[in-house]
């Protein structure tokens, strides 16, 4: 007899199970009316010390077709770049890239 | 005739000169006293400003969503307060550190979003047709304002940060 608790299936409360593991994720910055275009390049570039050419092009895709993939990564890596966007500003989120 | 004060200057050691008006400095006092009013009493759940400022991470999935707003959402709120009162407290300084500069970059930015969804504009150009209200054009002087004092504030920051020159706009 034990006294420790039975194994069971813990309901997935929180549904960080429910997403496929293997499946890298991604961050996204869509445009918005509001951030300054220099901004949003500068940001690239301190955030993820890119070169200056490349946040360019980023903000560029973001500008131009509405939306960028600018970090990808494991989970806990994309939350913390998404969080560190919505500091600056930024409209970000993140998906499985599926 | 003289040229056209720079708002900001960047010094030999680095800081940033301040030469805003005295009114200006006012205004940007009172509006970050406003934006800490909203940040400590209202939520983006009701507020759509403040929903600016806090995007879903998870658009697509609340429950996701509510689990980032658990593990991330203080830091957010606390990160904005804390670089508005920098602001705040430093509106009459004539020279900034790199700390405070980056705090009114980003305190200038959140007051714009703020004020760009209270007067829901919606076009990157700037142009959006305001009926013929009068506080809502003053609100838009502002905006656009806030926008000018933003952009020369990062130009002192970093010189490099213009806009590119061979920008394919519509």
């Amino acid at each position: 007899m034990s006294i420790a608790p039975a194994e069971v299936d813990r309901p997935d409360v929180a549904g960080r199970d429910a997403t496929a593991p293997d499946v890298p994720w991604v961050v996204i910055v869509w445009n918005d009316p509001v951030n300054l275009m220099t901004y949003v390049t500068w940001v690239f570039q301190r955030l993820f010390g890119f070169p200056r050419a490349h946040a360019t092009k980023l903000m560029l895709d973001v500008h131009l077709r509405g939306r960028a993939v600018v970090a990808s990564g494991p989970r806990e890596r994309c939350e913390s770049d998404v969080a560190r966007l919505h500091a600056y500003g930024l409209w970000a989120t993140m998906q499985q890239d599926r | 005739m003289r040229p056209v004060p720079e708002l900001f200057t960047r010094n030999e050691g680095g800081g940033i000169g301040t030469r805003l008006h005295r009114q200006l400095r006012l205004t940007l006092a009172d509006l970050c006293d406003q934006l800490e009013h909203l940040l400590t009493t209202e939520h983006a759940s009701s507020d759509p400003a403040l929903a600016r400022l806090s995007p879903a991470a998870y658009p697509d999935d609340p429950i996701q969503e509510l689990e980032f707003e658990r593990l991330l959402g203080d830091e957010l709120t606390t990160g904005r307060l804390s670089s508005l009162r920098a602001m705040r407290e430093s509106v009459n300084e004539p020279v900034l550190d790199e700390d405070l500069s980056l705090a009114w970059l980003r305190t200038l930015n959140d007051l714009r979003l703020v004020l760009g969804t209270r007067l829901g504009v919606t076009q990157d150009d700037g142009q959006d047709h305001l009926e013929d209200d009068a506080p809502m054009a003053a609100g838009f002087d502002l905006y656009v304002l806030l926008g000018h004092v933003q952009q020369e504030l990062l130009l002192a920051i970093d010189p490099d940060a213009r806009e590119p020159e061979d920008l394919d706009l519509e």
